[in-house]
């Protein structure tokens, strides 16, 4: 695969992987939270905090981008203090990372809350009068039920950063090496002459993962849905 | 002794209700919707009252007043819901072992091979709860409750949704455990059969009021606490097992009276409980002869309540208990019944239904 792609064209291939997976992983301890207190918890503000999580599912990428930039970079109210503690995301690859995870989390946590509220709240009842304290109760039933929607929702935001663009330019810019992943990869290799051919190949690769993304969280939810089941 | 006092208030609906449940099983025994399970939600701390208490012991789950409100997973109790309610991501011995795992140390335990044989679920302990029928889910759940050590055991209608062949099955489970395990029991029921063969106390209730509450015998066989209505009367006998005859009929001893039922499967010598519901109870002044109806049960009339309708529910003593008639008013007056005068109640033996005999444990409530 390394000689199919020359090195610049796998360096993007590889820093998109990294990237995505840092958002995923990163953002998914927040995503279950977030999720579940979309679905469990009645609290003032709970509109509130829906919007703002699917705010970068309706803004311009772009606009996400660039809100990015003023309250992260250097110069930011959050970037600043950043700064000081040597946490550097503006033109860095952990700021694409965030920028990744910022535009994928409604996706994510669209399909956490649904596992979630699909499990029923009597079965969580039961646990409880078994001597399980809220959170055991959570970690013994209500996350491994919603397992399959966690999964899923992992797996479609991953192939959703791998995916991510418009944030991404515009709040790390577009740094071979640093920041330039796949579709910044292939926006500039169809700036110049002569650069069709491995954005093509980059494109082959983007739609392999995205493919294969699918098929996976598809495989994975049969799987855990047939345990959960227990046929 | 488990004491509960709630009061709350739904929309278009009151609950105020004060009991006490000694050991034993305790039944609370009602039509739907007089408030049966809040009541037991109330205990297990699944809802809170406008104002309560329940008090087990020394121990305080609930006392508004004083600011004391126990969340579920604190109060200990083993709750068998009426869906069973296993968990259908773990397997029934990961079910089974559940309760357990939040249990203190020190909490005196069941023993997992005991409950297992008890329940009879040695095979499905590999199994999902996907795979089991209805009834061996309720055992498993049963287990469940068992084994996480609880101070009392809660069980809301375990077998109404259950066909009469699976709550055949589950029932002895249930007096196994009123005889065996030393944990009290609340069991809520419409079923007065489900009442006579398990209840030690019960709690009648009407409209979220408690209208009678004592020893069961004592309460099924009074004519004016009649909490599902007089179609559902019947007094339960206790009797000892004499010997089973080989045309397929079993003789017991009630207290000095024969009766004859038709053969039950436990050995001689064991005491039964038998619920003898008032409509296939016939009243004569005479001792019949040439009779087909092989019970005749003489004795005298304690009180004759009229029904709303056209029937009236005839109380007599026998030798053997209480026993309650469902007659017409009309055969009444011809009779000319009223208290103190002899009787002789009739009882085919066909009419006792296998679901109406039951192990009478040693809390039986004739004792």
């Amino acid at each position: 695969m390394t000689d199919w792609l020359g090195p610049e064209e796998w360096r993007a291939v590889a820093l998109s992987l990294q990237v995505s997976m840092w958002a995923t992983l990163a953002s998914l301890p927040f995503g279950i939270f977030i999720a579940y207190a979309l679905a469990r918890w009645h609290f003032p503000g709970k509109q509130v905090l829906n919007g703002l999580v699917h705010l970068p599912l309706i803004l311009p990428p772009v606009v996400t981008g660039y809100l990015l930039l003023l309250l992260l970079g250097t110069r930011g109210p959050v970037g600043s203090i950043l700064a000081d503690w040597g946490i550097i995301l503006a033109f860095r690859w952990t700021g694409a990372a965030v920028a990744a995870a910022v535009m994928a989390f409604p996706l994510m946590v669209r399909a956490i809350r649904l596992s979630i509220e699909a499990v029923d709240p009597k079965l969580e009842q039961a646990s409880a009068t078994l001597g399980a304290s809220p959170v055991w109760v959570f970690l013994t039933v209500t996350l491994p039920m919603a397992l399959p929607g966690i999964i899923a929702g992992a797996i479609l935001a991953f192939a959703k950063a791998m995916g991510e663009f418009g944030a991404t330019i515009t709040f790390v810019s577009n740094i071979p090496g640093e920041t330039r992943t796949i579709p910044s990869a292939i926006y500039a290799f169809l700036q110049v002459p002569g650069g069709e051919a491995s954005a093509m190949k980059l494109v082959v690769v983007s739609v392999g993962v995205a493919m294969g993304a699918l098929v996976l969280s598809e495989w994975i939810g049969r799987r855990v849905a047939a345990r959960v089941g227990g046929a | 002794m488990l004491e509960v006092a709630v009061r709350h208030a739904f929309d278009g609906f009151s609950l105020d209700a004060a009991f006490r449940a000694p050991p034993g099983v305790t039944v609370l025994f009602g039509r739907s919707g007089s408030g049966k399970t809040t009541i037991v939600n109330a205990v297990a701390g699944l809802l809170i009252p406008d104002t309560g208490r329940v008090t087990s012991g020394d121990w305080t789950l609930l006392d508004t007043d004083a600011g004391v409100r126990l969340k579920p997973h604190e109060r200990r109790l083993g709750y068998i819901f009426q869906e069973g309610r296993l968990f259908p991501h773990l397997t029934v011995k990961q079910n089974l072992d559940y309760g357990g795992w939040f249990a203190p140390k020190y909490a005196p335990r069941e023993d997992l091979h005991k409950v297992v044989d008890l329940l009879g679920i040695g095979h499905l302990l590999d199994r999902r709860p996907g795979a089991l029928s209805g009834g061996e889910k309720q055992r498993v759940a049963i287990g469940r409750a068992l084994l996480s050590a609880p101070r009392l055991i809660l069980a809301d209608e375990p077998l109404a949704a259950l066909d009469e062949a699976r709550k055949a099955e589950i029932l002895p489970y249930f007096e196994r455990l009123r005889d065996e395990v030393n944990v009290p029991v609340l069991y809520v029921s419409h079923s007065a059969s489900e009442v006579a063969r398990l209840a030690t106390t019960v709690v009648a209730l009407d409209a979220g009021r408690v209208i009678a509450q004592g020893p069961a015998s004592e309460i099924l066989s009074d004519p004016a606490i009649l909490p599902v209505g007089a179609r559902e009367a019947g007094a339960v006998l206790t009797a000892r097992i004499v010997r089973h005859h080989d045309d397929g009929l079993t003789e017991l001893d009630a207290h000095g009276l024969t009766l004859l039922l038709p053969r039950v499967t436990t050995a001689i010598g064991a005491q039964l409980r038998v619920r003898i519901a008032a409509h296939d109870v016939i009243l004569s002044r005479h001792r019949p002869e040439g009779l087909s109806a092989l019970n005749i049960l003489p004795g005298v009339v304690h009180e004759v309540r009229p029904g709303g309708g056209p029937g009236a529910i005839v109380a007599l003593d026998t030798k053997a208990g209480r026993v309650l008639a469902r007659i017409t008013q009309r055969s009444a007056k011809a009779l000319g019944l009223a208290p103190g005068e002899p009787i002789h109640a009739i009882v085919k033996s066909v009419s006792i239904a296998p679901a109406d005999i039951g192990a009478g444990g040693a809390q039986g409530p004739s004792n």
